[in-house]
């Protein structure tokens, strides 16, 4: 697998130029410095509280996530084709969304079956008819990218909801920053310590029509027994807004209010970072604690934002999304400028058929599953494993979609041994709101164990530095 | 026909509450088989909040009271016009896809006894409409009308096993079977006029809808075998008596509720 897959670094034993300096770098660098500064690293996550808990993968949560110190490096001329395509991506999704809540034209033209989208769980009534302000409804798309070549790049999955772990993307530069300043000196690496004020301004942006003067924003997390509670407090504090959970709001005359030492204090966007089902217990889940009774029917008055707007999830399932390429053609009319993978749906007869048919060469997921859970790596499994899979499919054959089994970039990586090719994916974090902005950077996820393919870090991923070279 | 609806709910509580929050479906549908001449809601000591009109065409309207409260009471009603469409809900705005209606929730999920009535009527009647009367007709039969022998979280299955239920259950289970046979259905809460005397015997009523592809959202209501005439006034829909329900609230405090509902629905002089 590692040596038939396209090598970031090396062209058939040659450095690519982009990473001329870190090969420089590295050799500089003897073992036992290395280990200091890995030592280092981990010392660092540790004191500022960052620990494992990325995708909402759940596990341990004070286990810390692996660091790799070892950048990933994209030129300017790579990065503007991505970008083009990250956005181009966020736009169809967006435009997705106010469709199919509204008149449902990709529906009537037959670009996508009905029953996918209408009967789906996470398309949310409550909300048809409603378009919120600026018609966005995912202000943060999260794109899970792989590369398999020069210029192959492939989306892995959208993530319309509330993507998490831009944490890392910020603390992985700060940290590479304080341990290896002369590195950022000798490098002309695009920042991506703009991305909070971005993130706020973005926010901000989409205020709904009844606020008058500066907006109001706050986070609004389950509480700090959440995985990811870390990164809540982290944004809060870096966009200089308030981290809330339910209990701090409440409704009264079509507005939402803060309780502040100082009095109820008015709020106009909520960037929420729990799910639809728990939001509001007078419109969703009776039984939810986390989130604020009445929200929703402010919210559908236009007296509060929620950021995902609620019902977002529906662009982003697994079988929603082999169809992003024919959103992008019908509401933008272009052309995708980056591509799915190839997609075999178990629901349709076919499909079901060529899935069972190569079981042992694809990848397998389960429609509504997230964080490498619940899947099947056909060429990494024992005969046993894709036997006990083969069953599932068959018992549940709509709860099931499989891929070809890509042979994801390598990156070199800090290991045991030395330094050694590992697989990478990339997840960029698109701001949608007034307008449509994307730091040059993102979060690249590496599965350390040799050979594997799957970057959770619930299932042995770690993180690094991902760059951009200035032109 | 002109009715008159009266309609209070009053929310006891043991021990003071310190913030009630409701979201009430309690206004009268827009469309063609009624018109609504004066209507009010109030909510004793408590805040209009947010009012608007969802996807189903339901008008929505909150309302917040602060605490300390022992009771907060609901008091709606007014003067309706009603005419008889055979249960044709034509004129009624919504952007709801049917399709959407599909979905099965708890309540609604048929199990093999209702995926059998389901089927046994498609065995005899083959146009949508002809089954969906075949439907309410064999859920009246399944199910007889007896109040108290179900309670507000029984579902379709349990009540058709029980072979006895009210105006709740049998909705429940004409939306299971419809929906079994690939007919978006859905819940429906209003008021009936029962009796010349107005006795509140089920004026609380509710019923189910089923769509049928050439004629739009069609009434029927099984407890009472027949489709929804003047004598209904339809309040709003949901995908079960849950999602349907005309008052959602939330009370934060320590105690416990208690219900007292009245409901009358009268004729009104001309």
């Amino acid at each position: 697998m590692t040596e038939a897959c396209f090598n970031e670094m090396y062209d058939s034993g040659a450095v690519r130029s982009l990473y001329a300096a870190l090969e420089g770098w590295t050799r500089s660098m003897p073992a036992e410095l290395r280990q200091m500064k890995q030592a280092e690293a981990e010392a660092l996550f540790r004191r500022i509280g960052i620990t494992f808990a990325v995708y909402g993968e759940g596990g341990d949560p004070d286990r810390l996530i692996p660091f790799d110190m070892f950048p990933r490096v994209f030129s300017q001329t790579e990065w503007r084709r991505l970008e083009r395509g990250i956005k181009q991506r966020a736009r169809a999704l967006n435009a997705f969304l106010v469709d199919v809540y509204g008149r449902g034209e990709i529906v009537r033209a037959g670009r996508i079956p009905a029953h996918l989208v209408y009967g789906n769980e996470a398309y949310e009534k409550a909300v048809v008819g409603f378009v919120p302000p600026k018609g966005v409804f995912s202000h943060i798309v999260g794109i899970d990218l792989v590369r398999t070549g020069p210029d192959e790049f492939f989306v892995l999955e959208d993530n319309c909801r509330t993507p998490s772990g831009v944490s890392y993307m910020l603390e992985n530069r700060e940290i590479m920053m304080r341990m290896f300043p002369a590195l950022f000196r000798e490098n002309r690496i695009e920042p991506v310590e703009a991305y909070p004020e971005l993130l706020r301004r973005t926010l901000a942006s989409v205020a709904p029509a009844k606020c008058d003067g500066d907006p109001t924003v706050a986070i609004l997390t389950p509480g700090h027994f959440n995985s990811a509670y870390y990164e809540h407090s982290f944004l809060a504090d870096l966009m200089g807004v308030e981290l809330v959970e339910g209990p701090d709001l409440f409704v009264e005359g079509g507005l939402v209010w803060m309780r502040t030492t100082e009095g109820p204090k008015r709020l106009d966007v909520i960037y929420r970072r729990i799910d639809d089902a728990f939001l509001d217990p007078l419109c969703f889940r009776p039984d939810s604690m986390l989130g604020v009774p009445g929200l929703m029917d402010v919210y559908r008055s236009g007296g509060v934002s929620i950021c995902s707007a609620p019902g977002a999830g529906v662009a982003d399932d697994k079988a929603v999304y082999t169809y992003v390429p024919d959103m992008v053609r019908f509401y933008l009319g272009e052309e995708p400028i980056l591509q799915n993978v190839p997609t075999w749906k178990c629901a349709e007869e076919d499909d079901l058929r060529y899935v069972l048919d190569h079981l042992p060469e694809l990848v397998v997921k389960e429609v509504h599953g997230s964080g490498g859970y619940g899947m099947l790596v056909g060429p990494k499994s024992t005969t046993e494993q894709v036997e006990n899979f083969r069953a599932k499919i068959e018992a549940d054959p709509d709860n099931y979609i499989a891929q070809p089994t890509l042979a994801l970039s390598t990156c070199p990586s800090f290991v045991a041994e030395g330094i050694a090719p590992r697989h990478v994916d990339l997840r960029p974090y698109c701001l949608v709101g007034e307008t449509i902005e994307l730091v040059q950077g993102g979060l690249t996820r590496v599965a350390l164990t040799e050979g594997s393919l799957v970057v959770n870090s619930s299932q042995g991923g770690g993180v690094k530095d991902t760059w951009v070279l200035a032109e | 026909m002109r009715l008159s609806v009266s309609h209070r709910t009053t929310y006891c509580y043991d021990a003071p509450i310190r913030l009630a929050v409701q979201s009430l479906r309690l206004t009268p549908s827009v469309y063609d088989g009624q018109k609504v001449i004066d209507w009010q809601i109030a909510v004793e000591g408590g805040q209009q909040g947010a009012g608007f009109r969802d996807g189903a065409g339901d008008w929505i309207e909150s309302w917040s009271v602060r605490g300390p409260a022992d009771h907060v009471t609901v008091t709606v009603g007014g003067t309706v016009e009603t005419a008889d469409l055979t249960g044709l809900l034509t004129g009624h705005r919504e952007v709801v896809n049917p399709a959407v209606y599909l979905r099965e929730t708890l309540a609604t999920r048929a199990d093999a006894a209702l995926t059998d009535l389901a089927r046994a009527v498609a065995d005899d009647a083959h146009e949508p409409l002809e089954r969906a009367h075949g439907l309410s007709g064999a859920v009246a039969e399944a199910i007889a009308y007896r109040p108290g022998a179900t309670e507000a979280h029984t579902t379709a299955a349990e009540a058709l096993a029980l072979g006895e239920g009210v105006c709740q259950d049998h909705a429940h289970a004409l939306i299971a079977a419809a929906r079994v046979l690939g007919l978006p259905a859905r819940y429906v809460s209003g008021y009936l006029f029962a009796t010349e005397d107005g006795t509140p015997h089920e004026a609380a009523h509710a019923w189910a809808e089923v769509w049928i592809k050439a004629l739009g959202w069609i009434g029927f209501d099984p407890a009472n075998r027949c489709c929804p005439d003047d004598r209904y006034v339809r309040l709003g829909s949901g995908f079960d008596a849950r999602d349907a329900a005309p008052i959602r609230g939330i009370a934060q405090g320590p105690g416990e509720e208690s219900l007292d509902v009245e409901v009358a629905v009268l004729q009104a002089q001309q």
